[in-house]
């Protein structure tokens, strides 16, 4: 068993609007680019400017898929990332802090809410300490935590003088950059892949980019001349090939044009509209032996809207999606009946985050499962399907978009905002692996016909608007085979038989690996679905290394639900423990409507902020030790 | 072959009340389709819900009948995917201007190149006549406990303001002009919206055939005394013709004043036209030039099973 020769956790914080964001894209781009694997993650407040924002950066030289709740080295420019992170710091660790805030107390941080100051006024009356800054470093000096102070004002000072620019004089918006770049001199990461970073992010701005340099190469130098103490380094490693650095919104992004969703209307939601902006900046798509083809990508007056258009749409045999989160999805439901009842393939790329309501607005949940599952009034055939990772949301956004078309539904493509707002190395996407299959969708009509034909497998052939003689009637009505209304009680048992007939068929033609993937069956079984895949997977394997096994099936299709599919693969399981990011345990209340057996333990999440491997194993450790409760409740992270 | 008025029509038996004003509405629409001469798979007829959105279900287009207010989403997607379609939308003044009114001021914003129909009555009828947004304060029709407590929306007014490029008002019972109004309508370039005064025989016992006729008037006066009159018969002209801000507002302005003219003398025609400003389709093709050659309807997507869109250079630009 190999170990990491490299696990390095970098934090960077600050003020929303201070570059806390582009600060990390240098830091990982550059970690990157000399060979580490990358699991990146913001984390941020429902606020523009001026509240706390941080990102945190974990480096390795093998494959991770998630955080840790250590830091190794700490980044601030304000007195707040202090505050609020200096607790995750690990012993042999380092804080990078601005002197100047020594003597700034909590009472000075205005964004720091009543509720957590409380907390750390007590933390520190506890420990004896002042509520500074200076207070809160002497604990982390204590731990054995490197401090690294730095005048930020100094530094820029000197900057203008020795390059003779006095612009650069208490340039404040440089702090983020001088952040990373004292980091990086720290660690002793190769300044020249910093340098290029920079001119990389800055490409279209070459009088920012060079003042940047400026100050990237006076404060590398600045740290690497000044600390010697820190032991950590990271100098490069050997690159694996084809990797990609991914923002979380590219893998349903770029799967989207890979594989034909030619239509995308959506009303602007956090965290799903990355997507549709994205989408729109490279809305003209180069078509190999054709002429460019490109994506219709409408913003809407409301969700609702949305959902019409992209069903009208898809009416016209253009594969047509929208991308949103729950209360988004809330106003969709209505017209999600009208296309399953008229069959009309659409998918639906469901970001979630924390409910209910507006909720958490800008974190992290796993909180609309059970009602994906149950969208809309009335019974009517429909796909939900979840991705655990931005490589596997690429593949699963073609599958979702072929299972809309063979079986003539709606698929909801569950995604969450833990996955939208990671960055990560990964293995590029293979575009040859997604396959398009369009179904029973028509080129030509001849003769007379039935859009709701009734057909062997309950799957009629779909004719489009504005095919030459394939008119079509639809309804949110009952209807007959040509799609007019209908309320003749034979004609509504077969037509309810065919529809829900699909599901059945769904189950059956969708392969068992698409369904559900299993790593590892083991005594004590986890089950889970979504993005807790990564922090499951890295705790699995930090137990394997300590030769405890643990097995793990992700589940993938969650509606229909192969619940005899699931059932064989957990039958040499004799302790299922239920890994959710939510409050009640969706995935468990499904699991136990469809398969007749109890769930032993649950580890759930639902403060907002995603799950790390660290506290997926402590959770873990405590279920085999039989030291755990029924349900364990997870907490970390500001 | 030339087509003929009969081959827009469908078996579908027509449920509506006897002495309805809609069927004046699908009548001039199907006579509107065989004169420009559209080919039957190349419309299609979207509708809202309530009586006016069993509409599409009588004409022998393509045909949805989608959900109560929503029906100028789906229309909009639907032309936008395929714009070489003909789409006419129609609903009733609930639909589009109660819980659907949204949707209407976001449309006249975006300007599609499509047809909107009202069905106004002032009532909503499948559900047994309850005040609906085109109905006056303090009218009571027939089935009202009491009398309305809401103002009425100016249906033309709310067009205008909403960004609609071509604006005007029918009544059901003059069939043929109706007729020469959708056509105008479908015609025009950019989002047209027409609002059919059509009376509801069963629920609106106010705004009648015979108070359209002017009857209650004939009683006062011997001449001419139908409430309806054509604006192309007066002086009026609707059209923006050139570019200037002054001509712009003052058909704007010249629109909303005549939109408020009720009471004895209602107005019909056309209210406003501007075909300066551009079609929604425009502005996509200002960013995506082949749009309207190639859309997204007509995009090849995939050779033997495998997707044709390459992506390359955006995962060439990701590798590290």
């Amino acid at each position: 068993m190999s170990v990491n020769s490299v696990d390095f956790s970098w934090l960077i914080g600050g003020p929303q609007g201070s570059g806390v964001e582009s600060g990390a894209n240098i830091f990982s781009q550059v970690c990157a680019t000399i060979g580490y694997q990358i699991f990146g993650k913001r984390e941020f407040y429902s606020n523009i400017k001026g509240e706390h924002s941080y990102f945190a950066v974990r480096v390795s030289d093998e494959n991770i898929h998630s955080n840790v709740n250590d830091v190794t080295l700490m980044a601030s420019f304000d007195a707040e990332t202090i505050f609020r992170h200096f607790d995750e710091v690990s012993p042999n660790g380092g804080i990078i802090y601005d002197s100047e805030l020594e003597n700034v107390d909590t009472d000075r941080v205005r964004t720091l809410d009543s509720q957590f100051k409380e907390r750390l006024h007590k933390f520190l009356k506890s420990k004896n300490k002042p509520f500074t800054i200076a207070g809160v470093l002497e604990l982390a000096k204590e731990k054995g935590i490197h401090l690294y102070p730095v005048s930020f004002k100094d530094l820029l000072e000197n900057l203008s003088q020795d390059v003779d620019n006095p612009k650069l004089r208490g340039l404040v918006r440089m702090y983020n950059v001088i952040a990373v770049s004292l980091s990086l001199g720290l660690i002793k990461m190769p300044p020249d892949s910093l340098l290029n970073s920079i001119d990389a992010i800055f490409s279209k701005k070459p009088q920012i980019a060079k003042i940047n340099k400026q100050a990237a190469n006076y404060s590398y130098n600045y740290a690497s001349a000044k600390f010697a103490n820190f032991e950590h380094s990271l100098t490069g490693t050997k690159k694996q090939s084809d990797t990609i650095l991914v923002q979380g919104h590219y893998g349903t992004s770029i799967g989207k044009m890979v594989c034909g969703c030619r239509f995308q209307s959506y009303y602007p939601i956090t965290p799903a509209s990355d997507e549709s902006v994205y989408l729109e900046s490279n809305e003209i798509l180069q078509v190999q032996n054709d002429r460019p083809g490109s994506t219709a990508v409408i913003q809407t007056e409301d969700e609702i809207s949305a959902m019409g258009m992209m069903i009208g749409a898809a009416l016209t045999g253009t594969r047509s999606s929208t991308s949103t989160s729950g209360p988004g999805f809330a106003l969709m439901t209505e017209a999600l009946g009208w296309a399953g009842i008229n069959e009309v393939p659409v998918v639906i790329t469901l970001y979630q985050r924390s409910g209910p309501s507006t909720g958490l607005p800008t974190r992290h949940g796993q909180d609309d499962l059970l009602f994906a599952v149950n969208a809309g009034h009335g019974d009517f055939p429909k796909i939900v399907y979840a991705s655990g990772d931005i490589e596997e949301s690429f593949y699963d956004t073609g599958k979702c978009f072929n299972y809309a078309d063979l079986y003539q539904v709606p698929v909801i493509h569950m995604m969450d905002k833990f996955l939208s707002s990671s960055v990560v190395t990964c293995k590029k996407f293979d575009t040859s692996k997604i396959s398009i299959d369009r179904g029973k969708l028509l080129d030509k009509v001849e003769g007379e016909y039935k859009r709701f034909a009734f057909t062997d497998d309950g799957i009629s052939p779909r004719s489009k608007l504005g095919l030459d003689n394939g008119i079509f009637w639809n309804t949110g009505d009952e209807s007959d085979q040509y799609g007019h209304i209908s309320e003749d009680s034979e004609n509504r048992i077969k037509m309810m038989d065919k529809r829900m007939s699909k599901m059945d068929l769904a189950l059956q033609k969708i392969p068992t690996d698409e369904q559900a993937v299993s790593f590892g069956v083991h005594d004590y079984t986890i089950i889970s679905w979504g993005s807790t895949k990564g922090p499951i997977i890295d705790a699995q394997s930090m137990l394997k290394k300590e030769g405890i096994d643990i097995g793990f099936v992700q589940i993938k299709l969650l509606h229909p639900f192969p619940g005899k599919y699931i059932k064989s693969l957990l039958k040499n399981a004799t302790t299922l423990i239920d890994i959710e990011a939510n409050h009640s345990g969706q995935l468990g209340k499904i699991f136990k409507q469809n398969i007749s057996r109890e769930i032993e333990y649950y580890i759930l999440k639902y403060t907002g902020r995603g799950m790390t491997s660290t506290e997926i194993y402590d959770s873990l450790k405590k279920i085999i030790e039989n030291k755990a409760a029924t349900r364990e409740v997870l907490n970390h992270g500001a | 072959m030339a087509l003929k008025l009969a081959d827009y029509k469908t078996d579908v038996h027509n449920d509506w009340c006897p002495g309805c004003g809609d069927f004046g509405i699908v009548n001039a629409l199907q006579m509107a389709l065989a004169e420009m001469g559209i080919k039957r798979d190349k419309a299609t007829i979207f509708s809202g819900i309530g009586c006016s959105g069993k509409t599409s279900h009588f004409i022998n287009t393509y045909g949805v009948h989608t959900l109560h207010g929503r029906v100028l989403t789906f229309a909009q997607g639907g032309k936008l995917a395929n714009p070489e379609m003909t789409v006419v939308a129609v609903g009733g003044d609930g639909d589009g201007l109660g819980i659907g009114a949204g949707h209407f001021v976001a449309a006249g914003r975006r300007n599609v190149d499509m047809t909107y129909i009202i069905f106004d009555n002032g009532v909503y009828g499948l559900t047994k006549g309850q005040a609906s947004p085109t109905l006056k304060l303090g009218e009571k029709t027939k089935s009202l406990p009491s009398p309305n407590t809401n103002y009425n929306v100016n249906p033309i007014g709310l067009a205008v303001a909403s960004g609609f490029t071509f604006v005007a008002r029918g009544y059901s019972y003059d069939v043929r002009h109706l007729k020469d109004l959708i056509i105008k309508a479908v015609k025009h370039k950019g989002l047209s919206f027409l609002d059919v005064l059509q009376p509801c025989p069963t629920y609106n016992d106010i705004n009648t055939r015979d108070w359209y006729a002017g009857v209650d008037l004939a009683k006062e006066s011997i001449e001419r005394h139908s409430r309806i009159y054509k604006l192309e018969e007066t002086h009026y002209d609707p059209v923006v013709h050139y570019a200037e801000e002054s001509e712009v507002n003052e058909k704007l302005s010249q629109a909303l004043i005549k939109s408020l003219e009720w009471g004895n003398k209602i107005p019909t025609g056309v209210f406003y036209q501007n075909e300066i400003i551009s079609p929604y389709e425009t502005r996509i093709t200002d960013k995506i030039p082949n749009y309207l050659e190639n859309p997204p309807t007509k995009q090849k997507i995939s050779e033997n099973g495998l997707p044709t869109t390459d992506v390359s250079e955006i995962l060439d630009s990701l590798q590290v």
